[in-house]
């Protein structure tokens, strides 16, 4: 249960530092998602990033910055693995499920459903 | 010549909107944010909890199995209608886990596909997302370098 309590804390304290974003600098949600996946690459390469997901889970890989370490423990993995070539192939093996999930779901309702009136 | 003067300035404009924005809203945002964000985030933990508990995967692939799972649920709502009321409400609470991901793909998508299959559908399908993995994937194979050639 208290796992469940520090998914909840760091994972809402990720989306708090989003909305934080949005309210103070109004950048646009798009803007944010790139700043958030690159802070995750760049934070999971020196280190600090693997820490927070031993602590709290979902709570920190689901967050976008989560998608950022996956791509970055990829290619650290396939490098050690394959050498040079890792750094190529790294980033997109560990994320492909979640990647073509989003492109065949997405493709899937976009022809399944009809557009809102927003 | 005694024209009165128009503000085209976007600082100028901002500045005046904020100051007659209610001031309250910005705290209600945050908790929001926060507590959406976090549920989405337990969801996906309980996921990933069942495949590594109950269908015996590894670590990595119930991870992936949340991912998929919460990605599949953001696309359904997407289509329904029901996620943008959540977005409305909740903010970066909905779009900072990989929710927003799958939203951002799946929302043009459906929105441009009167445009063609071909480049309404699929190429909208990429309009952010496109971003998100230009950016993440272009760090994470400078990073892969920066490790081959300096080994760490």
């Amino acid at each position: 249960m208290l796992m469940y309590l520090k998914v909840f804390l760091v994972g809402g304290a990720l989306c708090l530092i989003g909305e934080l974003l949005v309210l103070l600098t109004k950048l646009t949600p798009a803007r944010i998602l790139v700043c958030y996946i690159i802070a995750g690459v760049l934070l999971s390469a020196v280190g600090l990033y693997k820490p927070l997901v031993d602590f709290a889970g979902a709570g920190a890989t689901v967050p976008l910055t989560g998608f950022g370490h996956a791509l970055c423990q990829g290619v650290k993995f396939s490098v050690q693995e394959s050498g040079f070539i890792g750094a190529f192939t790294g980033g997109l093996s560990a994320t492909a499920g979640g990647i073509a999930a989003a492109i065949f779901f997405g493709a899937l309702v976009g022809l399944i459903f009809k557009p809102h009136s927003k | 010549m005694n024209k009165q003067r128009i503000h085209t300035d976007p600082q100028y404009y901002s500045r005046m909107t904020d100051k007659f924005s209610p001031p309250s809203k910005s705290g209600k945002c945050l908790f929001r944010a926060f507590w959406v964000g976090g549920l989405i985030c337990v969801l996906g933990q309980a996921i990933a909890d069942v495949g590594a508990n109950l269908l015996k995967m590894s670590t990595r692939d119930a991870s992936t199995l949340a991912s998929i799972t919460l990605v599949f649920l953001t696309a359904v709502l997407t289509g329904i209608g029901v996620f943008d009321k959540i977005g409305q409400y909740a903010g970066a609470g909905s779009f900072v886990p990989i929710t927003g991901f799958a939203n951002a793909m799946v929302s043009p998508a459906l929105e441009f596909r009167r445009e063609g299959l071909v480049l309404g559908l699929g190429a909208k399908l990429f309009t952010i997302a496109g971003p998100v993995l230009v950016y993440g994937i272009g760090t994470s194979v400078l990073v892969g370098m920066i490790y081959a050639l300096f080994g760490l």
